[in-house]
């Protein structure tokens, strides 16, 4: 179920509070670093871990947008669609993203190579219009810039 | 002008780690406090300093510490939480803070936690704060191999250490409440209150939740005192503040001024005014739960006493301008579509209201809206008012909602009797595909 690797971050996860389930979020974490995302096979896994059912485990999950319970691409886009990258043109970069890679917002690409995805306010907005790619933030977008960040994404 | 807290924090360069940090006089608030002064005394200086919260309510926080019970009989293990959730959207200040200096953060949680003698503290991160997040991880491990972290502090009889945490997303998050909840690992919807988190908060226990911004002023007021620190202020409350702006201007950004400068001085002299081709309407000076001020507002000081003057609250400080390129429906609607979306779900009027908001909304800007439309809307405002909801994320969204009504009335007429958006938004503007997939639940698997 868990690999070593996987168990082993959790439980240094686990010093950090006096309550097992409190490492909840950062376990699922762990399991979507290794993984991408969090199947239901590993959500028992991090159930039976932290001591809780499946059923709290995946009623804390699915609260979070960005807790995968499903599959998504090798790499995911999040572009920032609140109120500043939206004066400074979110909807020409969503449009140019979505003719590019030929999907919808909340589909992922072919090849398995990008999901795209809509996020709040990536706390950037002096840099609007934003997007972030996997850990990356990319600021100041135009329809150029992102074909070129893209690249960097195999 | 002294600017405290950026003052170690230089563009796009990496931030100062502990030798460095300590030669620029960091960790001296932490010596002088463990060696020199009792909790109380710092309780003291930072109630006379009247420092105010920076997350958004503005509450005193020498105020809020005085609820946290002291003395051999007091509950234990006591905590502090570090606010860093930052998802306010038109809010990018405590990022500044966060990644730029990093020690300064952890130095600002020991002091605070002496004060009120909490044992543990937690970072509350939000997970796109990715740089941040590496950043303060290792400022953590530097501190704690130097002895600032962990037993016996500085040969003290005060152990205190600290732990980062990284959440996953929601807006909700931030509410001090549902903090808690986040951090013990359930879904983060909010408390009822009271009992407030300083006597029953994480686990049970007496707990301060404070701004990133907030606790980043403690070191300063420590080691330079009250007097200095009041004066650095143009107003009535002491300090500096992180202004930031953001929108059609000519150089968004965020700088460190002294509370209480205009905001037509910031919009002007730092961000340079707006940007060729773009005229002013009006500009949300805290964040998108704050009323819109206008023209006439401009020469109001930023600070927590003034901005209510034009019926509008300071927030966070980081203002977001509404140009005469954009659409004031579309603005409105894109900041309902937000609060919509991240309702935690708990009480009915939030979720029922907001979403009926937001459609709303979106019809008027589809060009299908109804004169009644605007008093549904209106009504809203009132429905959702503070009282009326289990926290504040509902009467915030309220806010900006009831000051378009107000100013930009006349726009929203229009949208009903041309029937279609004046700027070319709405489904026929764009393709068809505004309301967004949401959350991970509404991911398409791979074909
Ligand atoms: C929906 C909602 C979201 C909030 N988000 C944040 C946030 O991200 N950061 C923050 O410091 N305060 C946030 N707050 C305010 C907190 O509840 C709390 O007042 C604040 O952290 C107290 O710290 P301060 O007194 O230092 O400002 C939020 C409040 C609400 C209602
Ligand atoms: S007001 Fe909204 S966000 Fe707050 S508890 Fe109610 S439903 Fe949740
Ligand atoms: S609104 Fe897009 S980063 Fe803040």
């Amino acid at each position: 179920m868990l690999s070593d690797a996987e168990r082993a971050e959790i439980e240094e996860e686990l010093s950090h509070y006096p309550d097992k389930r409190a490492a909840c979020v950062e376990a699922l974490k762990v399991v979507q670093r290794h993984r991408g995302w969090v199947s239901d096979e590993s959500l028992k896994g991090v159930a039976a871990l932290l001591g809780m059912t499946c059923d709290e485990l995946d009623g804390v999950a699915t609260f979070y947008n960005l807790i995968f319970r499903k599959p998504v691409g090798r790499h995911v886009i999040f572009l920032c669609d609140s109120i500043s990258c939206w004066t400074c043109g979110c909807d020409a970069m969503r449009k140019g993203l979505q003719t590019r890679l030929g999907i919808s917002m909340g589909e992922t690409t072919l090849d398995g190579r990008f999901t795209l995805l809509p996020i709040v306010c990536l706390g950037a907005c002096d840099r609007a219009p934003t997007m972030m790619v996997d850990d990356d933030l990319h600021g100041n977008l135009t329809t150029q810039k992102i074909d070129r960040a893209l690249e960097q994404y195999p | 002008m002294e600017r405290p807290l950026t003052r170690n924090i230089k563009p796009n360069a990496d931030p100062v780690w502990l030798a460095e940090y300590e030669k620029a006089g960091g960790y001296e608030s932490v010596r002088k406090a463990l060696q020199t002064m009792a909790p109380q005394d710092i309780q003291k200086l930072v109630t006379d300093s009247t420092l105010r919260g920076r997350g958004g309510a503005g509450f005193p926080t020498g105020k809020k510490w005085s609820f946290v019970p002291m003395g051999p009989d007091a509950p234990r293990p006591k905590y502090l939480v570090v606010n860093a959730d930052e998802m306010e959207p038109g809010t990018f200040k405590d990022r500044l803070l966060l990644e730029g200096d990093p020690h300064q953060m952890i130095e600002s949680m020991i002091v605070s936690a002496y004060a009120i003698q909490a044992d543990v503290g937690y970072i509350f991160l939000r997970m796109e704060y990715g740089i941040a997040a590496a950043r303060l991880r290792k400022a953590i491990g530097e501190a704690r191999a130097k002895g600032y972290l962990g037993r016996n502090l500085l040969g003290s009889d005060f152990s205190f250490d600290i732990y980062l945490h990284t959440s996953a997303g929601r807006y909700i998050c931030g509410e001090e409440t549902a903090l808690l909840n986040a951090l013990e690992g359930k879904r983060a919807i909010p408390r009822a209150k009271p009992p407030f988190p300083q006597v029953v908060g994480l686990w049970g226990k007496p707990t301060i939740v404070q701004n990133v911004e907030t606790l980043c002023n403690v070191p300063h007021i420590i080691t330079q005192g009250v007097e200095w620190y009041r004066r650095l202020s143009r107003g009535k409350d002491g300090g500096t503040k992180i202004y930031g702006v953001s929108g059609n201007v000519k150089r968004p950004g965020a700088w460190e001024l002294p509370m209480g400068t205009s905001i037509r001085e910031i919009l002007e002299e730092h961000a340079g005014g707006m940007r060729d081709g773009f005229a002013f309407r009006g500009l949300l000076p805290g964040g998108a739960s704050t009323a819109m001020l206008v023209e006439e507002h401009l020469d109001l000081p930023m600070d927590f006493e003034s901005i209510p003057q034009g019926g509008s609250r300071m927030g966070t400080g980081t203002m977001i301008l509404l140009d005469d390129q954009t659409c004031p429906v579309g603005f409105a609607q894109n900041l309902e579509h937000f609060f919509a979306q991240e309702s935690c779900g708990w009480c009915t009027p939030c979720w029922e209201g907001l979403s009926w908001t937001e459609r709303i909304l979106q019809s008027l800007e589809d060009g299908q809206g109804r004169m009644e439309d605007i008093d549904v809307l209106a009504m809203h405002t009132k429905l959702l008012g503070p009282g009326r909801t289990f926290c504040a994320l509902a009467p915030g969204a309220m806010d900006p909602l009831q000051s378009f009504l107000k100013y930009c009335r006349a726009d929203f007429e229009r949208h009903i009797h041309e029937r279609r958006c004046p700027w070319g938004n709405g489904r026929d503007g764009a393709d068809g595909a505004r309301i967004w997939p949401v959350s991970s639940s509404m991911i398409v698997p791979t074909r």
